[in-house]
């Protein structure tokens, strides 16, 4: 650890949250659909896709209306992912003439993609065609983005609402946020990204004769188009195997800045629209600071983890204290550590570094960021939602210790909205803890783990929170492109987004129509430190606790072991 | 409900053409014209025009007089471009002490006394373009020695290609290995004429 270490970490995540400012007002128009700059390009566009799907673009939807517009999308959006999968030798654009995917991969990848988590089971320089990247996955990293963003919108106009009924329109938001936010920002990344290095090209791979006379086959994609957005919209599915760690996907500091920022600014500015929307923008401050402390929590506690004594270089007698295996020269530790925090906090997925060779305890930082629910700052738009249904649990709390109907930026909290958000929440202990008990004793299952010991249970633990979590990242020694993984994993999938989503549509419905209340002398703020504090307790005893026992199996006893192997040298 | 379905299959195939096709093909289009090398993979040729390797990928080197990338897990033999991978070994992987303190030995018996953390481990995707400064430094006797040029020559090129980090905070100071090799061959040729 040393000085530029730690004020790599620091300004990364300042930058990111300043940024977070301006485009979160930018964001907060396009939510109500008011005049941008873009405008005289986007309205035609616009009135052409709402005449197209035949919908009235200012007709706001009732929760039920909005909710069935959004699984409808996603439902239409995995089937057209799926056959673009299991076809992609009949389509155009194969140059490496790779076969159609298998049913338990396509199903897999789909749900995947359309469901924001972007976990890969392939190798996609060896299996996917350039179209299927292109047609299938770049454009589904735009749309689970979007319609994620779209809940947060419809969550921002149920808070901001006097005895309304609609919470916005599905079709209206996905389209304006997907063409007014994401499409010019990424369309920008992806330009600088080639500028500073990453290929973007439709030729498939180069032959190179190497210095020394050999060959090597250098595999190319459309790049940094795909990149612009995997980040931006908390995708993280690489367009190679190595994920961000690919020096084509991240050649340098420039590249690897740009993509950190990116992967969080949009998550946090999501906040900051719901506070402008809200009228409550010093609320909006107190949860951007909660997400910002965990993030940078968990990057000092990586960074400390991984410039420990390795056993294995203490075994060899190699005398040095940074963990290097899986890690990029040019990213190092610090920049490792602070990836590694905004990807498991952002539902992002995407790594620079592979994780299932992090220290014991990196890994299990890394590993609890995406337990507490992937809030910190979570998703593009999942992290609102799900931030505010925490927000919710803790006035809920606060509310109990004084004997008081709680309220949340104006609007009563009851039993309903509780109960609501206890169903979200419990979710993802049900997926995860329940499908990694039975895959600890499946030999099925069990086949697939690449380390022995307790780094086994890891790797199985692992794979569901990042599965149930919609985040994607991995213990990427696993072997997870089998039937067994790719179904339970797409279940697990499945449930993180859509039986969480559920609750939380209903949830907005039910505060939209409540009264707006002026605050009183006896509202509990929740703007100030006192919410701060409680927010984060009642996130790790929420989101933290029930993990403990298994994580104590996992990371925590294999941290032992390897103290233990590093004091026995 | 049908008009549902008929906003969402509608929405699918129309954004799929907008953002599936049209965007990546214009970000193909600008990258061609206005950063042509950088979207083409950054290729390095030799005279003749053949591709000699990726300035961002890592290519296996032997010889005693090139400098040698970090090992590598990427396909079977390593620096597999088309197969990036890392070993995903756990801390606490057998395998992982027992490669280690192999590659290590290997560089003991050169007389290497100091072995940077980056000289025996795999990186991430298995083709990092780059060395530490100081792995780099490590190797100038050897490179020395087979190209029968002094040390300092040898170590003047590494230095050379030190790239240091981004405004001194952002990412570790790096060697890339392919340039800094290609530099070798011009500055202390030896043998057959350089490629390029």
């Amino acid at each position: 650890m040393n000085g530029p270490g730690w004020m790599e970490i620091v300004l990364t995540i300042a930058v990111t949250v300043a940024l977070a400012w301006p485009l979160g007002a930018y964001l907060a128009r396009v939510w109500q659909g008011e005049r941008t700059w873009l405008d005289p390009v986007l309205r035609p566009v616009e009135r052409v896709i709402y005449a197209g799907c035949g919908v009235r673009a200012d007709r706001s939807q009732g929760w039920l209306s909005y909710a069935a517009s959004f699984l409808a999308f996603s439902a239409a959006s995995f089937v057209v992912l799926y056959l673009t999968l299991r076809f992609q030798d009949l389509l155009p654009l194969n140059p490496q003439g790779f076969k159609g995917v298998s049913p338990d991969l396509a199903f897999n990848t789909a749900v995947s993609f359309v469901s924001n988590t972007n976990w890969q089971s392939y190798v996609p320089e060896q299996a996917l065609s350039t179209f299927s990247q292109m047609a299938g996955l770049t454009s589904h990293n735009f749309l689970s983005a979007a319609a994620g963003i779209a809940v947060a919108a419809a969550m921002a106009r149920a808070f901001a609402a006097h005895r309304g009924e609609g919470i916005g329109n599905f079709w209206a938001d996905l389209t304006r946020i997907t063409l007014y936010v994401l499409l010019p920002v990424s369309l920008v990344l992806a330009v600088a990204y080639i500028a500073l290095g990453e290929p973007q090209t439709l030729l498939a791979n180069v032959t190179a004769h190497t210095l020394e006379g050999g060959k090597q086959t250098i595999a190319l994609f459309p790049t940094a188009s795909q990149e612009a957005i995997k980040q931006l919209g908390t995708n993280g599915g690489g367009i190679f195997n190595a994920n961000s760690a690919h020096p084509f996907e991240n050649p340098n500091a420039w590249t690897n800045l740009l993509e950190i920022v990116s992967m969080n600014v949009l998550g946090y500015a999501c906040v900051v629209a719901f506070g402008r929307i809200v009228l409550a923008r010093k609320d909006a401050r107190a949860l951007v600071t909660v997400m910002a402390l965990f993030v940078v929590a968990a990057a000092s506690a990586i960074y400390a983890t991984e410039t420990q004594v390795p056993p294995a270089q203490a075994a060899a007698h190699v005398a040095t204290d940074v963990s290097m295996e899986g890690k990029e020269v040019r990213f190092g530790a610090p920049s490792t550590a602070v990836w590694a925090a905004a990807t498991t906090g952002a539902s992002c997925g995407g790594v620079n570094a592979m994780l299932d060779s992090f220290m014991p305890l990196g890994g299990g930082v890394a590993m609890f960021m995406m337990q507490l629910g992937e809030i910190l700052p979570g998703g593009v738009g999942s992290g609102l939602y799900g931030m505010v249904v925490m927000a919710l649990i803790a006035v809920f709390v606060a509310g109990l210790m004084v004997g008081r109907t709680p309220e949340y930026l104006g609007k009563k909290v009851e039993a309903r909205e509780i109960k609501y958000a206890m169903l979200a929440v419990l979710i993802l202990p049900l997926a995860i803890l329940g499908f990694t008990a039975v895959a600890a004793v499946l030999p099925v299952a069990l086949k697939g783990l690449a380390n022995p010991g307790a780094h086994g249970l890891s790797e199985i633990l692992y794979a569901y929170s990042s599965a149930s979590g919609n985040n994607g990242s991995a213990f990427a020694g696993l072997s997870a492109n089998t039937p067994w993984w790719n179904t339970t994993l797409g279940i697990a999938m499945l449930l993180g987004r859509f039986a969480y989503v559920i609750p939380v549509f209903a949830i907005a419905g039910s505060l939209v129509a409540k009264p707006k209340l002026a605050a009183t002398a006896g509202t509990f703020p929740t703007d100030g430190p006192l919410f701060v504090g409680l927010l984060v307790g009642v996130i790790l005893i929420m989101g933290g606790l029930q993990f403990f026992p298994a994580l104590a199996l996992g990371p925590i006893v294999e941290h032992f072991q390897a103290l233990q192997a590093v004091a026995a040298r | 409900m049908l008009a549902q379905a008929r906003a969402a299959v509608v929405s699918t195939l129309f954004f799929t053409l907008l953002l599936g096709i049209g965007y990546p093909l214009l970000v193909t289009a600008i990258g061609q014209l206005a950063f042509p090398a950088q979207a083409g993979g950054s290729l390095i040729r030799d005279r003749s025009g053949q591709v000699i390797g990726s300035a961002l990928i890592a290519q296996k080197f032997d010889r005693p007089e090139y400098l040698h990338p970090r090992p590598s897990a990427a396909g079977s033999d390593g620096y597999d471009a088309s197969g990036s991978s890392g070993s995903n070994l756990g801390p606490l992987n057998p395998d992982l002490a027992k490669r280690m303190h192999k590659d290590a030995d290997a560089l003991r018996a050169q007389g290497v006394k100091a072995i940077p953390a980056d000289a025996v481990t795999t990186s991430g995707s298995g083709l990092d373009p780059d060395i530490s400064p100081a792995n780099a430094r490590m190797q100038a006797a050897r490179i020395a020695a087979a190209r029968g040029a002094p040390e300092a020559e040898v170590l003047r090129v590494i230095e050379a290609h030190v790239s240091p980090p981004l405004l001194g905070i952002f990412g570790q100071p790096t060697v890339n290995v392919l340039k800094t090799n290609l530099a070798l061959d011009t500055a202390l040729p030896r043998g057959e004429p350089p490629r390029r």
